[in-house]
């Protein structure tokens, strides 16, 4: 209801906007546009193109991780080893190579591509956009939040080069303090100060155009759902954050001033760095998925041609999410040797979490009920979130409970779990909002076939991928090892062939990428059609320069 | 055709998932499948006490194993997709839990939102439905759905916490202790209770891969990757008072047939305790990222009867509880003589957190 009431006032903000079309479509040159933007909308393009980059990178290391576990015994890893460092490399040299690829799988798909697409990308072309803001609020500070990532990539993507980080992206000490000498786990600490600082300048850089800039008379309760999920997401990086800042630089000091906040031998707690961690750590998976339960809102409202069923649930649904998120940490030690009930407790809170995103779940399902469902791309991978994440939600609930744990503790099995949420869950709505925002973006439509295609090939082959990972760790594969006892063959080398189909499905999807942007079918203003309410497809496709210079007015 | 074929592979998955839910009515066959192939394999052991008590008791610790591996009980079993079958208490109650509540909910959730999607996606299609209703709200069902799974996770945290106190119930007076310490990259393992004596147990290479003479791994030993050269021996129907602390970084001492899984961290002791129901070896592997060879320390813990265990602990210098205690010097003189045999790994912190270990050994896990 509250989404189509926009309607019609911002229709003739459109208007206004072809008025002042000349002006408002002023770009500055080349250099001056991508390397000193205040512009909102290339800033956003510069982030998608980053995470993109750092999408291809991250994937291509876990197809070497695939590539070397496909099959018991150590097959590749020596010689890559040794490539990368230009030399002949031992075998204990050639392991800790394998520990340098899953520290930088999970650091890049998390800090460089996930949280940079959904937060950076699609949250500084959309939040404006669909609040009827000209711009962010502070237009170079969004600038400094993305350039910062570029030395904090270079940081991490150079430090396998000075003998590699292989800490896991937790980097938990003291593994990561007295364990590793050398400067590579030096340069993985500054590139994620970095990231973290990139992050939270663009927390406070949401936070604040959202409470300040939107359009005269839209009100926190009638702002669109995406809107809403990158403002819990903005106070979870703000608040998350600097936690982590504080663990990793106690981890500095303690790796290279003496001091041993961490270190038994001199009154420090290694159990300290894991709740610190995880403090940060837990909201942080809220964060790399709160923006795709909006995005998801969106698309399956336009292809049902159904406002979003229970507005209000949705949006606090968010909000209780965010805030059960930052007291349920400990759920990630609980073989550290908490006390009872401590694991009482959080065995707990940790269920409650399942609550709010049931409603979330079936309030999706609500908003097809009763619908006129248009199955497009977008529709596709929505509806593939949805069932995807519950299958990945409900394997959380197993883990949830303390006392399980201790069997599927750091096996495959929380592998399986966290990819279903994330690289089924979370990529799954970056690849929905990607086709949904793409005619808006360029001007251009995707193909649909070959959308279709990259859906149902990448859905097959992601599954067949993740989903054996339950079975090898219920049978114990414990993570992290690049090499397992033969008995595990079977599922592993399924595994790798799910990885292969899912390869196939992204080279579809890049062709489809580049024809769409060179030749694809012109985009109108709203090319979804009638359920496509929010302020974006009121403007041109792609969006003039400066768009609301005359602020549309909400009833 | 599209929901067609988007129906075959949600099936697919589905069955995929009703699998796992068969697992649970399969699962308390397994065990008995077990017993009954264990007779041939624990026959041999049965028999060494009687050889091996008047001269060597020492079940052929350096050389051959005395206990043959039970195939597909405490280790991992070819394309198998359920929990390994468990031989402790605890243990058979976590099973159970996890076998016949939680998949079976979990399951049904999952094929109940697939239902769903699958119905609305057919009956709502804009071919069927052209014109969508507006219906935004229905306070009735929204309190449903979020009711209901209030319930549902009521009714799972009972057990859940159940079982947590079950675990967390402190092994009673006259339980054996079993001290494991996390190396980098090994396992090293006191019995402070039984003179304190310590054992080390080393990942077997496979044939060729060790230095000439090195003793590899047989099958006898156990599957590639798990077997170790020492066992850790333990005794049936005793409790075990498990106390796990490293010397270096995290480790996790686990053991999936006993569902076990306990970190090993520097400055600390941590504590639990668990009764091992029936003989058998069992396989584990250390489940916390501690650097190049994590993958290759593994846990093999072989469960003898009570008075087999005796005969071992005399044989490796210990002696029983109960029995005149050793010289207090014992603990110390073990280490020390561990510090000279097991030589694979220098590591030049282990000094500083040893020390600790001892001053913080009071901060159980309880």
């Amino acid at each position: 209801m509250t989404d189509t009431a926009l309607h019609p006032s911002a229709f003739e903000a459109h208007h206004h906007d072809d008025h002042a079309h000349h002006d408002a479509d002023h770009k500055p040159a080349f250099f001056q546009r991508w390397f000193m933007s205040t512009n909102h909308k290339d800033i956003g393009t510069l982030y998608l193109i980053f995470a993109i980059f750092a999408g291809i990178v991250g994937g291509a290391i876990s197809g070497l991780m695939r590539l070397e576990l496909a099959h018991p015994g150590i097959q590749y890893l020596g010689a890559w080893a040794s490539f990368v460092h230009q030399s002949p490399q031992s075998l204990d040299e050639s392991l800790h190579f394998w520990n340098v690829l899953i520290t930088a799988h999970g650091l890049i798909m998390v800090f460089f591509m996930v949280m940079p697409a959904m937060i950076g990308g699609f949250g500084n072309w959309f939040v404006p956009l669909m609040i009827g803001a000209p711009d962010m609020a502070f237009p170079r500070m969004n600038n400094i939040s993305f350039w910062l990532l570029i030395p904090s990539m270079i940081l991490l993507f150079s430090s396998p080069f000075f003998g590699g980080a292989g800490n896991g992206w937790t980097l938990y000490a003291p593994l990561s303090t007295y364990g590793e000498p050398g400067p590579s786990t030096d340069m993985a600490i500054l590139a994620l100060h970095l990231a973290g600082a990139s992050s939270i300048l663009g927390a406070i850089n949401f936070i604040t155009t959202i409470f300040n800039m939107r359009a005269p008379g839209m009100t926190l309760h009638k702002m669109p759902l995406f809107v809403w999920s990158v403002l819990v997401t903005a106070f979870l990086l703000l608040l998350a954050l600097p936690v982590l800042a504080a663990a990793i630089t106690m981890l500095l000091t303690d790796r290279n001033f003496h001091t041993t906040f961490f270190d038994p031998a001199g009154g420090g707690d290694p159990i300290l760095y894991q709740h610190l961690f995880w403090f940060f750590g837990h909201p942080e998976v809220y964060i790399m998925i709160l923006p795709g339960f909006g995005m998801i809102s969106h698309v399956i409202s336009t292809f049902s041609k159904k406002p979003v069923f229970g507005y209000l649930g949705m949006a606090y649904a968010m909000v209780a999410i965010g805030v059960v998120g930052f007291v349920v940490w400990a759920h990630h030690m609980f073989t550290t040797g908490l006390s009872v009930d401590v694991k009482m407790y959080f065995t707990a809170a940790t269920m409650v979490i399942a609550v709010p995103t049931g409603i979330k779940i079936f309030s999706w399902i609500a908003t097809m009920w009763g619908g006129s469902l248009s199955f497009k791309t977008p529709m596709m991978w929505a509806i593939g979130f949805i069932f995807m994440f519950t299958v990945g939600g409900v394997t959380g609930v197993v883990l949830a409970n303390g006392g399980v744990d201790d069997n599927m503790q750091d096996t495959y099995y929380v592998v399986a779990h966290f990819h279903y949420v994330l690289s089924l869950g979370a990529v799954f709505s970056l690849f929905s909002g990607f086709y949904y925002w793409f005619p808006k973006m360029s001007g251009r439509m995707m193909n649909e076939t070959l959308g279709h295609i990259h859906f149902w090939v990448f859905f097959i082959g992601v599954n067949i991928l993740f989903f054996p990972m339950h079975f090898l760790g219920l049978q114990a594969m414990q993570r992290r090892v690049p090499d397992y006892t033969p008995a595990l063959e079977h599922w592993n080398t399924i595994a790798s062939y799910g990885y292969a189909i899912m390869g196939v499905s992204m080279l579809v999807f890049f062709v489809n990428l580049f024809w769409s942007l060179a030749a694809g079918k012109k985009a109108g203003d709203s090319p979804w059609g009638d359920g496509a309410t929010t302020l974006e497809w009121t403007l041109s496709s792609p969006p003039p320069y400066h768009q609301f210079e005359t602020l549309p007015v909400i009833d | 055709m599209r929901m067609m074929g988007l129906k075959s592979i949600v099936l697919a998955v589905g069955l995929a998932m009703a699998g796992v839910g068969h697992a649970a009515p399969q699962a308390p066959a397994t065990p008995a499948a077990a017993t009954a192939s264990t007779t041939p394999a624990a026959a041999p052991a049965a028999a060494k006490p009687a050889a091996a008590a008047p001269t060597d008791p020492m079940l052929a610790m350096d050389g051959a194993p005395a206990m043959l591996p039970t195939p597909g009980v405490g280790m991992p079993v070819a394309g198998e997709y359920g929990l390994q079958p468990q031989v402790t208490k605890n243990g058979e109650r976590a099973l159970g839990f996890h076998n016949h509540i939680l998949v079976p909910v979990i399951t049904g959730i999952s094929v109940f939102v697939l239902f769903l999607l699958l119905w609305v996606m057919f009956r709502y299609r804009a071919s069927a439905n052209p014109v969508p209703s507006k219906t935004s709200h229905n306070t009735l069902i929204e309190i449903l759905w979020t009711g209901i799974p209030v319930i549902i996770l009521a009714l799972i945290a009972a057990p859940s916490i159940g079982l947590l106190s079950a675990q967390f119930k402190p092994a009673p007076d006259g339980a054996v202790t079993l001290k494991a310490i996390g190396n980098q990259w090994y396992w090293s393992y006191q019995y402070p209770d039984h003179g304190g004596f310590e054992i080390t147990a080393n990942m077997l290479k496979e044939k060729g891969e060790g230095q000439p003479g090195e003793r590899t791994r047989t099958d006898a030993d156990g599957p590639k990757l798990l077997a170790t050269d020492n066992r850790v021996v333990l005794p049936v129907g005793v409790p075990i008072r498990l106390l796990t602390t490293s010397v270096d970084v995290i480790h996790s001492w686990s053991i999936p047939a006993f569902w076990i899984k306990l970190d090993a961290v520097p400055g600390r002791v941590n504590e639990t305790s668990f009764t091992i129901e029936k003989e058998g070896v069992y396989y584990g592997v250390c489940s916390e990222l501690c650097g190049a060879r994590h993958g290759f320390m593994p846990i093999t813990v072989e469960a003898v009867k009570p008075e087999v265990f005796a005969a071992w602990v005399k044989a490796k210098g210990g002696t029983m509880p109960g029995a005149a205690k050793p010289a207090a010097a014992a603990p110390a003189a073990g280490t020390a003589e561990i510090a000279n045999t097991t030589g694979p790994v220098e590591n030049a912190t282990s000094a500083a957190p040893a020390t600790n270990q001892a001053a913080a050994a009071g901060n159980a896990g309880q």
